[in-house]
């Protein structure tokens, strides 16, 4: 079976001169959620918009499940569900009525049971008679993933699904997309919040000035690049880091002051006792100790500075 | 391509039309009480006052302008609103994203568009009857013209929906353009009662073709032949089908 997206060579230059995106080459799996981490304007907004036709691309092929977006229109977009970035709605249409146009803008017959069913899912079944306008901006939220959903897409874009949401819309979400992708859909969400990519994602890609820097196994990621760092503040400095101490990588910072000890967090022998073992044997005493594991945030800010 | 998405145009149709069920009044109610004074002022007050115009009282004579010009206003303005909102809402998004292709959208559209024009030219029609003696020889022809010019009128107003980038530009064909031109155009009068050279100059101006088509399926009398309104409508709808399809395929102010 052909991938549900694959992205050839894709590139965007917009008509102001500005190069969006460049060489932008991605295939995703059928049933994975895929995280696209960038800064803002790095051009994930732009990537989403061409592959789900409401911005023109300059050049590169998109099929979705092996389908052509331009040569085979119908069958890729009827795939695709699409929740931008911004909220946009009918403001006098009620939700009920927004959600089933969305259906048939799609080519789907009316399926009242299934709307209900995401309705309720959404928490929006008590409002489906109310008008987008008066809705809060959560909720407003919460209609443009049911209009998304209602055709009953395989591929599902979410830009910024949690910008401006509060914590429990957002673990609200976060439950919705779980739940979404065990029925078997492929999502593909854009996000600022690195700890979302770490909570829901499969494989995350990193894009930055329109070029997509890294697309990795998340787990993988953070095996490869995650260290953890013990810290150790001394009670007296030390001029240097004693000779005994040379099998481990250890740095010396703050006047001598604060020892910091980095391996591999994956590692099945860190090193760590052993570390200790020697320290105390050598005398060395310490007032404080301290561990921290480097997150997926560390390493999308050292990939951008690099690339930058 | 497989078939044609019916649900997806029957949903903008659907979504259109629902549109100007909530605005019913103003959708009614300002045609309905325009014409009214239409005819206390032209067919009452002047039109007493006026010998008959070929052989038709001028109440009467005025009945197919008064339509045109209804015509021409509600079914640019209705279409063109109906696309420039999702352009000013955002909501646009849907609809480019959505497995619909340019014909289809625009049969959505332009369909409810002009569905609504041909409602309200007919309200017009009975309304009128209350005031005058209305006679329709050829009605076939009458209602073909009436169809056309919905059709065409609202595809040009598709147009200047998408073309437009604020409220004022959306609204400035109709009041500055069409408006004008109608009356300039043989709505009130018969171009043959203007002095030369007005007579010449207003040969240049559409809409005395689609005045002088639509009076003919009335009356029988034209300014100028039944042949050269349907030739005059036509290629205006031809030119309006090329921009769309040209419109549809470069994503012009549509697609960034
Ligand atoms: N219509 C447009 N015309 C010209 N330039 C544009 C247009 N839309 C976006 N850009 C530019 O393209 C670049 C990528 O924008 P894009 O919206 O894709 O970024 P993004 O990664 O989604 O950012 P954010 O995280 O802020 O949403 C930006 O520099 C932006 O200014
Ligand atoms: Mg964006």
């Amino acid at each position: 079976m052909p991938a549900i997206l694959s992205i050839e060579a894709l590139g965007k230059q917009y008509k102001s001169g500005h190069k969006a995106l460049e060489s932008v080459d991605l295939s995703i799996e059928r049933g994975e959620i895929f995280a696209l981490l960038g800064p803002n304007g790095a051009g994930k907004t732009t990537l989403i918009s061409i592959i789900c036709g409401t911005v023109t691309r300059s050049t590169g092929t998109i099929t979705v499940a092996g389908h052509d977006i331009d040569h085979a229109r119908r069958e890729a977009r009827q795939r695709i569900g699409l929740v931008p970035q911004e909220i946009a709605l009918d403001m006098f249409s009620t939700v009920l009525n927004t959600v089933r146009f969305s259906r048939g803008l799609f080519g789907k017959a009316p399926d009242p049971a299934y709307i209900e069913e995401i309705l309720r899912d959404l928490s929006l079944w008590d409002k489906r008679n109310v008008r987008t306008m008066e809705l809060s901006g959560g909720m407003k939220r919460r209609v443009m993933i049911a209009k998304a959903l209602s055709h009953e897409p395989e591929l599902l874009f979410l830009d910024e699904p949690t910008a401006g949401v509060d914590v429990n819309l957002r673990r609200d979400m976060w439950a919705l997309v779980r739940k979404l992708r065990e029925r078997g859909m492929t999502i593909i969400l854009t996000t600022h919040y690195i700890e979302e990519a770490e909570e829901m994602a499969d494989r995350v890609g990193v894009i930055n000035g329109g070029r997509l820097l890294l697309v990795e196994d998340k787990d993988a990621l953070m095996r490869k690049m995650g260290k953890r760092q013990l810290t150790l503040t001394l009670q007296a400095p030390l001029a240097a880091i004693p000779e005994q101490l040379a099998e481990w990588s250890l740095v010396l910072a703050e006047d001598g002051l604060r020892l910091i000890y980095s391996f591999d967090a994956q590692a099945e022998d860190t090193g760590m006792p052993a570390l200790l073992h020697r320290l105390s044997e050598l005398g060395i005493a310490y007032r404080d100790l301290d561990t921290s594991r480097s997150t997926l945030e560390d390493i999308f800010v050292n990939l951008v500075e690099k690339a930058a | 391509m497989s078939g044609i998405n019916l649900h997806g145009i029957w949903a903008i149709y659907r979504t259109e039309m629902a549109r100007s069920i909530r605005t019913v009044w103003q959708s009614v109610a300002t045609p309905v009480i325009t014409t009214a004074l239409y005819f206390i002022v032209f067919g009452g007050a002047i039109g007493s006052r006026m010998s008959h115009v070929g052989g038709v009282g001028y109440g009467a004579f005025i009945v197919p302008g008064l339509i045109m010009l209804s015509l021409l206003t509600q079914s640019i303005s209705n279409a063109s609103i109906g696309i420039y909102f999702p352009k000013f809402t955002g909501t646009m998004f849907e609809i480019l994203s959505a497995p619909l292709n340019a014909v289809e959208a625009v049969i959505g559209y332009v369909g409810a568009a002009a569905t609504k024009s041909v409602v309200i030219g007919l309200i017009i029609l009975a309304t009128a009857t209350f005031f005058t003696d209305v006679r329709i020889l050829h009605p076939v022809w009458m209602v073909a013209f009436l169809l056309l010019t919905s059709l065409t009128f609202s595809l040009f107003g598709f147009l200047i929906g998408i073309w437009a980038k604020n409220f004022e530009q959306l609204a400035i064909i109709p009041s500055l353009v069409i408006t004008p031109l109608t009356f300039l155009g043989g709505a009130f009068y018969s171009i043959d009662m203007l002095p030369q050279p007005w007579r010449t100059v207003s040969l240049f101006n559409p809409v005395v073709y689609l005045v002088s088509g639509f009076r003919w399926s009335f009356y029988g009398l034209g300014d100028v032949g039944v042949g050269a309104s349907l030739a005059f409508t036509a290629g205006f709808m031809a030119l309006c089908l090329i921009a769309l399809a040209w419109i549809f395929r470069t994503g012009w102010r549509l697609k960034p």
